[in-house]
C-alpha cells in the first residue's frame, strides 16, 4: 500500500529531523522533537506530508521563476517563441490535473489511516516502534478539567489530585478524561501528544504515553477569557520508582478534593500555584461533566435518563430549578479572592472560604426529593 | 430604573475608556484629524460635491471607489492593531506585563480579526468587483445600483460601530469569532460582543444585498454575444464568489441572532445549561467561515489570471479548466468547514472526510496555478507592477497552500492547531493572495479608473518592503508553532521566545514602511498625474473594460459593445474595430438618491441603541427604517436620460484626444 512508509523512510526522517532542527538548536523545537510516543508518530506524518508536498511544491515554484524570467519581454532568446494564441493543450491540461491529484490520492491514503490510527479516541496498541503493549495493560487515568484558570487533574486511580501539575509515569498508557468548567479550553503537552478540546458540559478523551523522562510544559492552547495566558502547567514524565515518590508527596499533602473545595478552586483566578490534593469524591469529575458540581444542581446524565425514559411529563416542564449552569458575570475576578489567594498555603487554595454547605446532594437526589 | 439610565440605558461616563491612555491618546488625534478634516472640507464647500457626487451616487464606479476608500482605512485601523499585538509579544517577557493589560489586548487581537476580515478584506474585494464587474460585461451599472448605495452605507454602518467601540464601552474580548460560552452574557456581559454581533449584522445586510446584486448584474446584463463561457475571467470569479456569499452569509446572520437571543432574550441556543451547545455555534460560525475564505480569495484569483494574461500579452492558458477549477473550489468550500476543529473530537471517520476534501481543493487551485504558468509560458512577460505582485503571489501562495494542506492532516492538526504555525498559515494565505491580488488590482486598474497610472518607483519601494517584512514577519511565526507556542498570548514565559518576536515585529515595521510606500505612491502619483496620464488602453488590455476610456464617462458604453470571443477586447483589437462616431443616443440611467444614506445611518442607530439597551432609540430608528423605506418605495424619480448631445459631446472630446496621438490610441 502506498500509504504505509517503510521503516527504513521513518528512520530516516527521525534520524533527519534533529539535523533540520540543528541551525537552531538553542531553541525547544518540542513539536518535531517530542518524547512521546503519539506526539512523535504526529511529527513524522508532518515531516512524511511536507515531504510529499514538496514534491510538486519545488517543481512548482522553480518553474514560476523559470518562466519569468525566460519569458521576459525583455528577453531576446525568446522573442521568436512568442505565440499570442496559443491557449490549450489537452497533454498539459491532463498533466495539470493529474500530478496534484496523484499527490493527493496519496495524501489523502496516509491522512485515512493516520487519522484513524492517531484518533485520540482509540486505545493505545504500542509504547513505541518497538515494543506493543499487553493487552492485560489497563492504561492509568488521568481526568482534566480546564477551569479559569488552571488545570485540574485527578488521578482517581491512586486517590490524588493535583492543580497545574501534570506527572505520568514513562512507558505506562494513559487515558485523559478531559472537560472544562465554563468554556472551551484546549488541553495541549506538545511533549506528549497533540490537542483536544476541553469543553464544558462535554467529555473528550486522548490516549498517550510518554517514553523518556521530561519535563515540559502544557497549557490551554485555546483562548478562553482574561486569564489565559498564563493558564500553563507543569509536565513531567518520571520513571517508575520517580512517579511513585511524586504520588507520595502528593498523598502527603492530606487536603481532600470534596466538592466544596473544588467549587473554590473553580472561582476565576490567574496564576494560580501547584497544589496537591487526596481525592475523596470518586463522582466529582463525572459531576463536573454534568454540569452538577454544586450541591443541588441536577445532572444531565439524569435528565437524559428522563428523557430517554419517554421524559417527565409537560408538569415537570415548570421545573427549572437546579438546572441553571451558567451564572452572571462568571468570569469576573473577585478581587478579594485574589488577595486571599496569595495568602492561602498552595495546597489548600481556597478551602477555607468554601460555602459551608457540606450536604453531597447528588443531581439524582434532588430529582428524587422532588419527586 | 432610573431616568438616566431609561433614556441612556447602560452608557454612563465609566463606559468611556478613561483610564486607558493608549485610548485617550488616540481619540485626541481622531478627534484633532476629524476637526481638521470637517473644517477642510467646510472650508473649501466640498460638502455638497460630496454629498452630490459620492455619497448619494449610485453609479457602480464611485461605489466601487469608495468601498476601496473604505478598506483602506479600515486597513489602517487593522494594522495599528497588529503592530500594538507585535509590539506587546516582542515585550512581555522575563515578567514583564508589556504594555497592554488583558482587557486591552483582548480586544485588540478579536478588533484585528474582525476589522480585517469584514472591514478591510470585503470592502476591498466587493469594491474591486463593483467597479470592474459591470464594465467587463458591457453594462451601464449594476441590476440594482440604488440597492448597490445602500450595501456600501450598511457595510459602512458596521464599520462606524466597530470604530464606536474604540471610544464607547469596549469591544469583543473573545477571539474574531465569538465562540460561545465565552461570548455569551455570563461570561461577557459588557457591550463588547453587542458591538461585534450589530457590526456584523448591519454589514452582513450590506455584503448580501451586494452579492445579490452582482449575481443578478452578471447573469442578466452581459453584452450580447458574451455567453457564460465567453466571461472574463475575472467576472467568473466574482459570480462564483457572490454565489457564496448569497449562499452563506445568511448563515452568518442566522447564527448571530441566535447568539443574539441567547444575550438579549435569555434563551439556551449556545449556553451550557438548559440543554444549549457550544460546539453547535462553532460548527454553524464555520459553515459560514469557510466559505467566507474563498469568497475573499477567488475574485483575486480572478484578478491574477486577468494580469498574467494581458502582462504576457497572451490569452489565458486553459480557460474552461479555468473556470471548472473556480466552480469545483466553490462547491468543496461547503465540505471542509469541520477542518477548523478537528480537535473538538469528532472521531476518525468524521475528521478524515474533512481533512481529505479539504485536500482535493488543492488540486483545482494547483490546476489554476499551472493555467497561469503556462500562460507565461511562450508569452513576453511585461514586469509592470501588477505582474511583480502576480508572480510574488505564486511564490507565496504556494507555501501558504501547502502549510494549509498539511494543517488539513487531522494528526498534524492535533499538534499544529491554535498555533503560532496556523497564525502563519493563514497570514500567508490572506497576505500572499488576497492582499497582494488587491495590490495588483489597484495597480492595474488605477488608470481605468482615474485615467493615470501609479507611479513605479514608490510601487517598487512598497512592493519589496511587503515582500520582505512578509516573510520576515512571519517566518518565526511558523518556527514559533513548531516550538509549541500558541496564539492569542499576551505574556510568554520562556525566554528564549523574545528573538522570534523580536524579528516579527521588525517584519512588522517594514511592511508598515511599504505602506506607507503605497500610501506615498498614491500621493506622488495623483500630486504628477499630468506626466503619467493614460488614454483608455495604457496596459495592452484584453477585456471589454478597457474598450472605453478611461476614467470611464458615467454610462460606461456609448453603444454596448457586441462580445464574439472571451478576451473581447483583444479579439475587437485584432479584428480591427471601429469606434462608432455618430448616431449617439440619449441613454437611460438610474437617478441619485440619499435613501441609502439615511437607512443605513437609522440601521447603525439602532445597533448602537441595542448595544447600549436604550430600548426607545432601538424601537424609533427600528420604526424609522420601516417608514423610510415604505417612503422611499413612494418615489417614483428614479432615473433619467442623459440626452444624445451629451454623449456626443463625451464621445468627440474623447475622439479627439485620440486622433491627437493621445498615448495609446
Amino acid at each position: 500500500m502506498i500509504t504505509a512508509p517503510s521503516p527504513k523512510r521513518i528512520r530516516l526522517l527521525r534520524w533527519s529531523a534533529p539535523i533540520l532542527a540543528a541551525p537552531l538548536a538553542g531553541c525547544n523545537w518540542v513539536v518535531m522533537n517530542p518524547s512521546g510516543d503519539i506526539a512523535v508518530q504526529q511529527r513524522d506524518l508532518i515531516l512524511i506530508s511536507t515531504a510529499l508536498m514538496l514534491l510538486i511544491v519545488i517543481p512548482v515554484m522553480a518553474m514560476v521563476v523559470w518562466f519569468a524570467v525566460r519569458y521576459r519581454a525583455t528577453n531576446e532568446a525568446t522573442q521568436k517563441d512568442y505565440d499570442p494564441d496559443w491557449d490549450h493543450s489537452t497533454k498539459l491540461e491532463l498533466l495539470i490535473w493529474s500530478a496534484p491529484l496523484l499527490i493527493i490520492i496519496a495524501l489523502g491514503a496516509l491522512t485515512w489511516v493516520s487519522t484513524h490510527k492517531l484518533d485520540p479516541y482509540r486505545p493505545l496498541d504500542r509504547i513505541d516502534a518497538t515494543t506493543a503493549i499487553d493487552p492485560q495493560v489497563k492504561p492509568l487515568t488521568v481526568q482534566v478539567v480546564a477551569l479559569d484558570w488552571k488545570w485540574l487533574f485527578i488521578y482517581p486511580e491512586l486517590g490524588i489530585a493535583t492543580v497545574n501539575e501534570l506527572a505520568l509515569p514513562t512507558n505506562v498508557p494513559v487515558r485523559f478524561d478531559i472537560t472544562a468548567s465554563t468554556v472551551m479550553n484546549s488541553f495541549y503537552v506538545p511533549e506528549l501528544a497533540g490537542q483536544i478540546y476541553a469543553m464544558p458540559g462535554m467529555k473528550t478523551q486522548l490516549h498517550a504515553v510518554a517514553n523518556k523522562t521530561a519535563s515540559g510544559a502544557g497549557f490551554s492552547a485555546n483562548y478562553s477569557g482574561a486569564g489565559f495566558s498564563h493558564m500553563r502547567f507543569g509536565y513531567k514524565a518520571l520513571d517508575q520508582a520517580g512517579f511513585d515518590a511524586w504520588v507520595a508527596k502528593v498523598k502527603g499533602s492530606r487536603v481532600m478534593l470534596d466538592r466544596n473545595v473544588y467549587l473554590g478552586l473553580a472561582r476565576p483566578t490567574e496564576k494560580a500555584p501547584v497544589a496537591y490534593f487526596t481525592t475523596a469524591d470518586p463522582k466529582l469529575f463525572d459531576a463536573v461533566v454534568n454540569l452538577c458540581p454544586k450541591p443541588g444542581q441536577r445532572c444531565m446524565s439524569e435528565l437524559m435518563h428522563i428523557d430517554q425514559m419517554g421524559g417527565a411529563g409537560k408538569e415537570a416542564a415548570h421545573d427549572i430549578r437546579g438546572l441553571q449552569y451558567d451564572f452572571p458575570n462568571s468570569h469576573v475576578i473577585d478581587q478579594t479572592e485574589r488577595n486571599e489567594g496569595k495568602q492561602t498555603a498552595p495546597d489548600a487554595p481556597g478551602a477555607d472560604k468554601a460555602p459551608a454547605d457540606h450536604s453531597s446532594h447528588s443531581g439524582a437526589d434532588a430529582h428524587a426529593q422532588h419527586r | 430604573m432610573t431616568t438616566a439610565q431609561m433614556i441612556f440605558g447602560r452608557l454612563t461616563w465609566d463606559s468611556f475608556p478613561w483610564h486607558e491612555p493608549i485610548v485617550v491618546a488616540t481619540f485626541c488625534a481622531v478627534v484633532l484629524g476629524g476637526a481638521a478634516l470637517v473644517a477642510a472640507l467646510t472650508y473649501f464647500k466640498l460638502w455638497g460635491y460630496l454629498w452630490k457626487e459620492w455619497f448619494t451616487s449610485v453609479d457602480h464606479k464611485k461605489i466601487g471607489i469608495m468601498y476601496m476608500v473604505l478598506g483602506l482605512i479600515m486597513f489602517l485601523r487593522g494594522f495599528a492593531d497588529a503592530v500594538m499585538m507585535r509590539l506587546q509579544q516582542a515585550m512581555a517577557f522575563n515578567g514583564s506585563e508589556g504594555y497592554l493589560n488583558a482587557h486591552h489586548y483582548d480586544q485588540i487581537f478579536t478588533a484585528h480579526g474582525v476589522i480585517m476580515i469584514f472591514f478591510v478584506a470585503m470592502p476591498f474585494i466587493t469594491g474591486l468587483m463593483n467597479y470592474i464587474v459591470p464594465l467587463q460585461i458591457g453594462a451601464r451599472d449594476v441590476s440594482f445600483p440604488f440597492l448597490n448605495n445602500f450595501s456600501f452605507w450598511m457595510t459602512t454602518g458596521g464599520a462606524v460601530l466597530v470604530m464606536c467601540s474604540l471610544f464607547l464601552g469596549e469591544f469583543a474580548q473573545t477571539g474574531w469569532l465569538a465562540y460561545p460560552p465565552l461570548s455569551g452574557i455570563d461570561y461577557s456581559p459588557a457591550t463588547g460582543v453587542d458591538y461585534y454581533i450589530w457590526a456584523l449584522q448591519v454589514a452582513g445586510v450590506g455584503t448580501t444585498l451586494s452579492g445579490i446584486n452582482l449575481i443578478a448584474t452578471i447573469v442578466k446584463m452581459r453584452a450580447p454575444g458574451m455567453s457564460l463561457m465567453k466571461m472574463p475571467v475575472f467576472t467568473w470569479t466574482s459570480l462564483c464568489a457572490n454565489v457564496l456569499i448569497v449562499a452563506s452569509f445568511p448563515i452568518l446572520t442566522a447564527t448571530l441572532v441566535l447568539l443574539s437571543l441567547d444575550r438579549y432574550a435569555g434563551t439556551n441556543f449556545f449556553t451550557n445549561d438548559f440543554g444549549g451547545n457550544p460546539m453547535m455555534y462553532v460548527n454553524l460560525i464555520w459553515i459560514w467561515g469557510h466559505p467566507e475564505v474563498y469568497i475573499l480569495i477567488l475574485p483575486l484569483f480572478g484578478v491574477f489570471s486577468e494580469v498574467t494574461s494581458t502582462f504576457s500579452g497572451k490569452r489565458l492558458f486553459g480557460y474552461t479548466s479555468m473556470v471548472y477549477a473556480t466552480c469545483t473550489i466553490m462547491v468543496l468550500s461547503y465540505l471542509v468547514w469541520l477542518h477548523h476543529f478537528f480537535t473538538m473530537g469528532s472521531g476518525a471517520s468524521v475528521n478524515s472526510f474533512f481533512g481529505i476534501t479539504t485536500m482535493i481543493i488543492s488540486i483545482p487551485t494547483g490546476a489554476k496555478l499551472f493555467n497561469w504558468l503556462f500562460t507565461m509560458y511562450r508569452g513576453r512577460v511585461r514586469f509592470e507592477l501588477p505582474m511583480m505582485w502576480t508572480v510574488a503571489f505564486m511564490l507565496t501562495f504556494t507555501v501558504g497552500g501547502m502549510t494549509g494542506v498539511l494543517l488539513a492532516v487531522p494528526p498534524a492538526d492535533f499538534v499544529l492547531h491554535n498555533s503560532l504555525f496556523l497564525i502563519a498559515h493563514f497570514h500567508n494565505v490572506i497576505i500572499g493572495g488576497v492582499l497582494f491580488g488587491l495590490f495588483a488590482a489597484i495597480n492595474y486598474w488605477w488608470p481605468k479608473a482615474f485615467g493615470f497610472k501609479l507611479n513605479q518607483f514608490w510601487g517598487h519601494v512598497s512592493f519589496w518592503c511587503w515582500n520582505i517584512g512578509f516573510w520576515l514577519a512571519f517566518t518565526p511565526l511558523y518556527i514559533m508553532g513548531l516550538m509549541g507556542v500558541t496564539r492569542r498570548m499576551r505574556v510568554f514565559d520562556d525566554p528564549s521566545l523574545q528573538i522570534w518576536f523580536v524579528i516579527a515585529a521588525i517584519g512588522a515595521a517594514i511592511v508598515a514602511a511599504g505602506i506607507g510606500a503605497m500610501l506615498v505612491q498614491f500621493a506622488v502619483s495623483i500630486w504628477k498625474r499630468d506626466e503619467l496620464k493614460v488614454e483608455g488602453d495604457p496596459w495592452d488590455g484584453r477585456t471589454l473594460e478597457w474598450a472605453t476610456s478611461s476614467p470611464p464617462p458615467d454610462y460606461n458604453f456609448a453603444f454596448t459593445p457586441v462580445v464574439y470571443d472571451a478576451d473581447s477586447w483583444a479579439d475587437m483589437k485584432k479584428n480591427g474595430y471601429q469606434r462608432p462616431l455618430t448616431g449617439y443616443q440619449p441613454i437611460h440611467m438610474p437617478s441619485r438618491t440619499g435613501s441609502g444614506v439615511i437607512l443605513a445611518a437609522l440601521a447603525t442607530l439602532c445597533g448602537f441603541a441595542l448595544i447600549w439597551y436604550m430600548w426607545w432609540l432601538a424601537g424609533l430608528s427600528f420604526l424609522g427604517i420601516v417608514g423610510f423605506a415604505i417612503f422611499h418605495s413612494f418615489n417614483y424619480k428614479r432615473d433619467f436620460y442623459i440626452p444624445a448631445d451629451v454623449v456626443t459631446r463625451t464621445e468627440e472630446a474623447r475622439t479627439r484626444i485620440l486622433a491627437a496621438g493621445g498615448p495609446m490610441a
